[in-house]
């Protein structure tokens, strides 16, 4: 498999002293989806800015196609963002509300030098809106004419309006009713399978994710703490957040149900980070090493990797009650 | 209803006033310089509509011939202050960083200047006339531009799709052009009224002190000012060119609030 997309050590720090991403690593081959998973604030949508060079990085580097794209001048990544397109996750914010439909979608192509004229720009439009389920008198309808799953769909036919190598999706979903979720999410799906776009789909909707990705990436406090084939993520995650965050998905059938893991509290702010291991203060067996030392990514079985000092002694859910008592809890789901 | 009856009358007067500056040279009954010593000071008659002034000249002809340079000035000053204030304003706000405290630091200086004060050190520089009054009312006007566009387009800055279209890899000039602008115009356009407002008042106060137009071209500043000084001779030169002043000004108000009613869909009625 080759690297498509490959992000070393990369740091954001805002403002002198927000961690916002502290030191994340993990590359993207052609054609694979990589879900990154994690509370609200843990960073991951700050990762999808960086990658799509929206923020530049405090430290570290990022490569497309082998290519160092961390400090390039904004004139010469066009070429590079015509490869690299975005699904934003609010659809009202993300079209513009003084442009029709058909200027939208195909904007990435004008902006490119795709379309010779106005006539070619149409007739695109309308196969483009065609090609989501739209109707191709759509394309002078405005934004505020549609509805949410709609726009979005607006959104990805968009994304796709280029045919790039890599998408980043930043929740492309969690803004939208349930009901039409499943209906945009099959949308990525077959748009993935005809072009053949990697994705790296951002969410902290665990459902969607066993549903989308190859792998899954667990992020907390700025940091991966797991990384994961989906099959082996999903059958024995090896960190105790990772494992709190399947934990709270529902489960299809009750004698399938996992053991509820509970966390206490907030997740720290980004500003003061703890010592050790940054997720010590919320976890259900931390020992004394997890407030000293801090645990690195390390292989604990097949391409998995976790950066927790039990990783091997899942599974967690039993243990909690010989490793430390439970104390009152609030739940975060 | 009082709302529409006044917006109606704001509407018809700026549309005749229109009219009068563009034909005025058909429509004006005498020569707006012609003197007649023999009918100095005279009441509303049937030749002089609006009566004469103390060097027996039409007020009517006068005001007529006025308001092309007050109208001129009024659209001008405000136009060239837009361009240059929109500009700074809104590449401030997107940029951000230094571009922006340094714009922010020059309108906090433009800003500490009272417009008149700042019209009498233009003229006093580059020396009394047209050119350089609209000079001084462009500069007077250009911190109140920057100063809305940068706030309208700092909140567009955080849209979506201003994110979006540089991600598409669409350079920062045409990002403000296509995105930027077009989602901050309905306010500007509305500021840009009562602006305009302000720049005949402007242009008013400046001439009323000497500083604008040099007689014996006629503007209403100045009809009022030699107006005034002949006060007890005839009042007429300068309630006429006053009123006219003042009903323009109160036209522009009034159809900005009126357009600023229709472009803001959030704006209750009350």
């Amino acid at each position: 498999m080759n690297k498509l997309l490959e992000v070393t050590d990369v740091r954001k720090i805002f403002g002198g002293s927000v961690r916002a991403v502290d030191g994340v690593s993990f590359s993207l081959a052609e054609r694979e989806t990589l879900a990154l998973v994690g509370e609200s604030g843990c960073g991951k949508s700050t990762v999808s800015r960086l990658i799509l060079r929206l923020t530049d990085p405090t430290e570290g580097t990022i490569r497309f196609e082998g290519r160092d794209i961390t400090h390039m001048s904004q004139g010469a990544l066009k070429d590079i963002r015509r490869e690299i397109q975005f699904v934003f996750q609010d659809p009202f914010s993300s079209l513009d509300p003084r442009m029709t439909a058909g200027e939208i979608v195909t904007e990435p192509l004008a902006i490119h030098g795709k379309v010779r004229n106005k006539a070619e720009r149409r007739s695109t439009a309308e196969q483009l809106l065609q090609a989501v389920g739209l109707s191709a008198k759509h394309v002078e309808s405005w934004p505020r004419q549609f509805s949410g799953g709609q726009r979005q769909r607006l959104g990805i036919i968009r994304a796709f309006a280029l045919g790039p190598r890599l998408i980043v999706a930043d929740e492309p979903v969690s803004a939208l009713d349930v009901s039409v979720r499943s209906q945009v999410i099959n949308i990525l799906q077959d748009m993935q399978e005809e072009k053949g776009t990697a994705y790296l789909f951002i969410s902290h909707d665990m459902a969607t994710v066993k549903h989308m990705a190859d792998r899954v990436a667990v992020m907390y406090l700025g940091k991966i703490v797991e990384l994961a084939p989906k099959a082996s993520f999903f059958a024995g995650p090896q960190h105790p957040y990772a494992e709190s965050l399947l934990s709270a998905v529902p489960a299809s059938h009750p004698n399938k149900r996992r053991k509820r893991i509970l966390l206490a509290g907030d997740p720290p702010s980004p500003i003061r980070i703890p010592g050790g291991c940054r997720f010590h203060t919320r976890c259900p067996i931390a020992q004394d090493i997890c407030k000293s030392q801090e645990p690195s990514l390390q292989l604990v079985g097949d391409n998995h990797l976790a950066a927790c000092h039990f990783a091997k002694a899942w599974p967690i859910a039993s243990r909690i009650g010989e490793l430390q008592p439970a104390t009152t809890t609030l739940a975060i789901s | 209803m009082l709302d529409r009856i006044f917006i109606t009358f704001a509407i018809i007067f700026l549309s005749m006033l229109a009219i009068l500056v563009v034909f005025g040279d058909f429509i004006q009954p005498h020569d707006p310089l012609l003197q007649n010593f023999r009918a100095r000071d005279q009441g509303p008659s049937a030749t002089y509509w609006l009566g004469t002034d103390d060097f027996g000249r039409d007020v009517f002809s006068r005001i007529l011939e006025g308001s092309r340079l007050s109208m001129t000035i009024g659209l001008v000053a405000p136009l060239i202050a837009a361009i240059v204030g929109i500009t700074m304003g809104t590449t401030a706000a997107y940029f951000g960083g230094w571009t922006e405290r340094i714009v922010s630091r020059v309108t906090d200086m433009m800003m500490s200047f009272d417009p008149l004060l700042l019209g009498v050190l233009v003229v006093a520089l580059l020396g009394p006339g047209i050119v350089n009054l609209s000079i001084a009312i462009s500069f007077a006007l250009i911190p109140s531009f920057i100063r809305l566009s940068r706030a309208s387009a700092l909140s567009v800055r955080q849209e979506g799709y201003v994110d979006a279209a540089i991600a598409m890899g669409r350079p920062s000039y045409s990002t403000i052009l296509r995105h930027v602008l077009p989602n901050i115009a309905g306010p500007l356009v509305v500021m840009t009224t009562i602006w305009i407002g302000s720049a005949i008042r402007m242009e008013a106060t400046l001439s009323f002190i000497g500083l604008g137009a040099q007689p014996p071209a006629p503007s209403w500043g100045n009809i009022v000012r030699y107006g005034v000084q002949n006060i007890f001779g005839s009042p007429l030169p300068a309630l006429f060119a006053g009123l006219a002043i003042t009903l323009t000004v109160l036209s522009f108000n009034i159809l900005g609030d009126a357009l600023r009613d229709r472009l803001d869909p959030d704006r209750t009625v009350r």
